[in-house]
């Protein structure tokens, strides 16, 4: 269950950073992504996947939130 | 560009081939950290591997965790005092080695090249040292009066005899009335000084960063701070001019040159600009997640990078910054280009190999680039992945990158790649020359600097210059040698 710190890069996607294992990658596709919800499955670039029970409202990054390996 | 290119599977023979003579294991943990650069390569972590325990009996450089902390993220604040807190070596052998130059009078109000420790004696490691390091802050505040805090920089025995120093600072926190910052920075932490860098953010979070977020601030939409520059022969001062040019107001310095007043103000600026990310990242996105404040790496080595990194930092700005930039890009044009006249001519072609620290193995790459001089290989001694990530694009194809590099693997590495000049530091600095390599300490800037800035630029060529194309190099031979490589030249030719 990593503490995942995700902030907005300059092109405007999600980084998706663990600080223990110095992971910087963009989070590819989130699977709810709405205005009122935001979490569940969630694919980075590399292809490795986490999940978080999804969070309402969509919380302002960036923020640190703790996730499970899916 | 010169001939003597490398191809990918040379360098990847040349790995190889130097890593032969190890064991089976460690040939297998070394080749992991060794790697032949290739621009296509998005993420380091499938090619290099970092921030590992060096293995016992190969030769590294590395520092400890205390040497980041106190030497590196805390020792610089000029106001504060800097307790080196366990036996009395570790803070006497690393007094005032690292060049943060700073304006103050030392011992009155700025504390910088003086070593305050509590100069551990047996007996207390055997009944603890907690009235000894209580009594001795009483003293600091008794002789120097003007100091504005205190941070207690634990050495290894701090953490083995497992003393209360937190408990001891904040009663001495009620007592002086002044902030006192326990630091967790044993030595035996982590692998190498790069968690000293990461205890010592977290320690400026926990207790210096929030204390001023009440208080009244004047401040102005051109608010920066510098983060990262530890004014090492007066870089951080190169760059501040810069930003001051263009209209922005610099409103901390972290840490060269820095005062705790300025660090307690940080949370006020509008945006942090980052120059050493290994060592500063943590608390730069702290402060964006608290407070809201972004972050940017910029890169102030050579004209190329600083013109781009000042145009990057005025994209945040509105059009008079930006209108600004231009003209101190503009301004400083006749007199870097003229640098350029002058040296490139004499240094084109030539090819250097780095070993360095936090985030010169590749910042430094443009300024050479500048220079009409390539980067052949470069290394951090305790980078970690997201390092790795940010180096592979600045370094050409085939090119060698190394982690934590064995005092073996870099003499031989040097001997095949034959690089014109080495920059590294004072623990290779006599090796290298003694082989005839020019070299120059890129840690100290070899007592020289700054080098940040246009005006760094300038005395970075001068220096590069005043290197490589000293006459010495070519005498380093001893006598017989020479003759006996003459006679064979003549039996060959007979």
């Amino acid at each position: 269950m990593p503490n995942v710190m995700i902030r907005i890069k300059d092109n405007g996607a999600l980084l998706f950073y663990i600080a223990k294992k110095d992971q910087e990658d963009e989070i590819a596709t989130v699977e709810k992504d709405t205005d009122d919800e935001w979490g569940g499955k969630i694919e980075l670039t590399d292809g490795s996947e986490y999940y978080i029970d999804p969070i309402t409202p969509r919380p302002s990054f960036p923020t640190t939130l703790r996730f499970k390996r899916a | 560009m010169s001939t003597n290119h490398m191809t990918p599977e040379e360098t990847q023979a040349l790995i190889q081939e130097v890593l032969e003579v190890y064991p089976e294991d460690a040939k297998k943990d070394r080749a992991k950290h060794l790697m032949v650069n290739d621009q296509e390569v998005e993420q380091s972590k499938k090619c290099i591997t970092s921030n590992r325990k060096s293995l016992p009996g190969v030769m590294t450089v590395r520092g400890c965790a205390y040497a980041g902390s106190k030497g590196v993220v805390w020792g610089p604040i000029k106001d504060m005092v800097h307790i080196s807190h366990g036996p009395v070596g570790c803070g006497q052998y690393s007094r005032a080695g690292r060049r943060n130059y700073y304006v103050g009078t030392t011992g009155i109000n700025t504390f910088g090249t003086m070593n305050f420790t509590s100069d551990f004696q047996e007996k207390d490691i055997v009944f603890g040292g907690d009235k000894k390091l209580s009594k001795i802050m009483l003293e600091i505040e008794e002789l120097f009066p003007l100091n504005k805090g205190i941070t207690i920089q634990s050495e290894c025995p701090i953490g083995l005899i497992g003393d209360d120093i937190e408990a001891i600072a904040k009663q001495t926190t009620k007592d002086v009335k002044k902030p006192v910052v326990p630091v967790r920075c044993e030595g035996f932490r982590g692998v190498s000084q790069s968690l000293g860098h990461h205890i010592a953010n977290d320690a400026i979070r926990d207790w210096v960063l929030h204390n001023r977020d009440n208080d009244a601030f004047d401040d102005t939409p051109y608010d920066v701070t510098i983060i990262g520059d530890y004014n090492i022969g007066g870089d951080a001062w190169s760059s501040r001019t810069l930003l001051e040019e263009m209209g922005l107001r610099v409103i901390a310095q972290w840490s060269g040159d820095g005062t705790l007043a300025e660090m307690e103000n940080t949370p006020k600026a509008k945006l942090n600009l980052l120059h050493c990310y290994r060592s500063m990242n943590y608390i730069s996105r702290h402060m964006e997640e608290k407070y809201g404040i972004p972050w940017k790496e910029y890169n102030f080595f050579g004209p190329t990078k600083i013109a781009e990194s000042l145009r990057d930092i005025a994209s945040f700005f509105d059009d008079t910054i930006k209108a600004n930039t231009e003209k101190v890009i503009e301004k400083y044009r006749a007199e870097y280009q003229a640098v350029i006249d002058k040296y490139k001519p004499r240094l084109e072609g030539k090819r250097v190999m780095l070993y360095v620290g936090g985030l010169r193995p590749r910042h430094v790459i443009g300024a050479y680039e500048d220079l009409g001089m390539e980067v052949v290989g470069t290394g951090y001694e305790f980078g970690h992945n997201d390092d790795y990530d940010r180096t592979i694009k600045e370094m050409g194809n085939a090119t060698l990158i190394f982690d934590d590099v064995t005092g073996y693997e870099f003499e031989e590495f040097v001997k095949r790649v034959k690089p014109d000049l080495i920059g590294s530091g004072i623990k290779e600095k006599y090796i290298f020359q003694k082989m005839g390599i020019p070299f120059r300490q890129m840690h100290s800037w070899d007592y020289s600097g700054p080098y940040h800035g246009y005006d760094g630029f300038a005395i970075f060529a001068r220096d590069m210059d005043m290197t490589l194309n000293n006459p010495c190099w070519s005498k380093v031979k001893v006598p017989w040698l020479i003759e006996d490589e003459e006679e064979t030249a003549v039996a060959a030719s007979a």
